[in-house]
């Protein structure tokens, strides 16, 4: 059953469309990896499925019972939390706000959720260190904890493994493929690393000046998929 | 000294300054955190100068009560300056010089224009920097403040949570529908009202740093969110009897007192941080 469906749609801001008729959809258990140029419109069309931004034509519609609100949602790192004193318990609770709209306070059952899904990460040895003073990859799994804590269905991940290096984020991945195997949750993930899109994806989102969709073995073959793996990969040797 | 103190507390002022002074204190210390983790810092040194300008259209217009003026005028100046900062046609950090430096010199020339009292450097002397004695405070504007106080502190407690949330991650709290715009307004307008508020004890000019000290204090030593608010409460608490008391026994300026012995407890708290963290 389809989680997520995009039907003809449009993107842009400020009255200009920069992505135009966009198809794809979202199964359960799926894997769907977004690859694409700088400025082709991925994080547009990631605040698109959040509810952040109104399409410009066309429409997302969700199946399943999920709603933008429970997308587990990374984003990416700001300025701002590099120095912030948190604790990692305050940040993954903080991943219950949406679970009570009325709720100011956060019940025994959100504090539960939060303890389960920190020992998903295997980080709740590091319950009360200060965030500031964690690994890179540290920082993304207690995130990581902090956005299941608002979900069961889905994670919408953008560029989760920007500055970490090569042996975390291939952690990282694992990870988050493990999730997606063996809970059945499902992954839409932004991402500039084309070989590991390729390496872990079931389908391939790729949109720039033109677009595709489809599975993994379909892009690897396609011409489009070709040379920009092609290309991207030679930018990094 | 002891004997001093107890006949200088015998003067309603005395207690009144007391009193003002240590809600001020809480009240700056629990939104200080938010605002410096927000990089906000410049909006609250911004609006301190808009109060300013408030204090000199109410002592021009000849009104007695000047919160009836400032109060207002501070909050709408805090809800434009922080839709400034979100949607850019001219940039938040260079809205907010425009705004402050307009009002400190729109306010400074009426106060020159409509001279009323005679005195002019001293008033402004007294708006920027806070009275040199104490026996400024009326009866009701320490009610008004009492009041103020205690809706900032309840309104910090229930949405605390809420609060953390936007302050850490704006992103994230928005995807899964938190009112980040509202929670973001409700911050702006709580600090309007305490800079009000803080304007007759300190003056303008020395606001911020009532706002800022303690929070980034606590943050030398503290790590977790609820440590820090807690730490700089606590901490410009005590900053604020000492420099109250200071200023009652000396004689000294009360504003500047107290942002005095808040940059001792700021270097005394880098220094605590730096020797736990080797240890």
């Amino acid at each position: 059953m389809a989680q997520l469906i995009c039907k003809d749609l449009a993107l842009g801001y400020d009255g200009e469309v920069i992505q135009d008729k966009l198809n794809f959809k979202v199964e359960q258990g799926d894997y769907l990896c977004i690859v694409g140029e700088n400025g082709s419109g991925k994080s547009t069309l990631m605040k698109t499925i959040l509810g952040l931004t109104k399409p410009m034509g066309g429409e997302v519609s969700f199946g399943d019972e999920l709603t933008p609100k429970t997308i587990g949602y990374l984003p990416q790192q700001t300025l701002v939390q590099r120095d912030f004193p948190a604790s990692v318990w305050e940040i993954v609770l903080s991943g219950c706000q949406g679970r009570g709209d009325k709720r100011f306070f956060y019940t025994g059952e959100d504090k539960a959720l939060a303890r389960t899904n920190m020992e998903r990460m295997d980080i709740w040895g590091l319950k009360n260190r200060c965030y500031r003073e964690l690994s890179g990859g540290q920082q993304q799994r207690v995130l990581l904890a902090r956005a299941l804590c608002a979900t069961k269905k889905m994670l919408l991940l953008d560029e989760p493994v920007t500055g970490l290096d090569p042996k975390v984020a291939s952690e990282l991945y694992q990870v988050v493929s493990d999730l997606n195997r063996k809970d059945h949750i499902s992954v839409i993930m932004i991402s500039h690393d084309i070989q590991a899109a390729v390496q872990y994806a079931k389908h391939i989102l790729h949109i720039g000046n033109r677009n595709f969709y489809g599975t993994r073995d379909e892009y690897v073959s396609s011409t489009l998929g070709k040379q920009f793996i092609r290309f991207e990969v030679g930018e990094e040797a | 000294m002891i004997e001093k103190l107890v006949y200088y507390f015998s003067f309603p002022y005395v207690r009144y300054a007391f009193i003002v002074g240590l809600l001020v204190a809480v009240c700056s210390a629990l939104l200080g955190v938010t605002l410096v983790l927000k990089r906000y810092s410049f909006i609250g040194d911004g609006l301190s100068h808009v109060a300013f300008g408030g204090i000199a259209i109410a002592a021009v217009t000849g009104i007695t009560n000047d919160m009836i003026v400032v109060l207002p005028v501070t909050i709408i100046s805090a809800v434009l300056l922080l839709s400034a900062g979100t949607n850019a046609k001219i940039k938040g950090d260079a809205a907010v010089a425009m705004i402050s430096v307009g009002a400190l010199a729109i306010g400074y020339l009426l106060m020159n224009i409509f001279n009323v009292s005679g005195n002019i450097s001293g008033d402004v002397c007294t708006t920027l920097f806070g009275s040199t004695s104490i026996l400024t405070l009326q009866e009701s504007e320490v009610w008004l403040c009492i009041i103020l106080s205690v809706v900032i502190v309840l309104a910090f407690l229930i949405f605390y949570n809420r609060i953390f949330a936007v302050t850490f991650d704006e992103n994230f709290a928005r995807a899964v529908g938190t009112r980040v715009n509202f929670y973001n307004l409700m911050i702006a307008v709580l600090i309007a009202v305490i800079i009000v508020l803080a304007m007759n004890l300190v003056g303008s000019l020395l606001i911020s740093a009532l706002v800022i000290f303690p929070a980034l204090s606590a943050m030398r030593i503290y790590k977790s969110f609820r440590s820090v608010t807690i730490c700089s409460v606590v901490l410009s608490v005590i900053c604020a009897t000492l420099g109250l008391l200071i200023a009652i026994l000396e004689g000294t300026p009360v504003g500047s007192t107290i942002v005095a012995v808040d940059i001792v407890a700021f270097f005394a708290c880098c220094l605590i941080g730096r020797l736990t963290r080797q240890a």
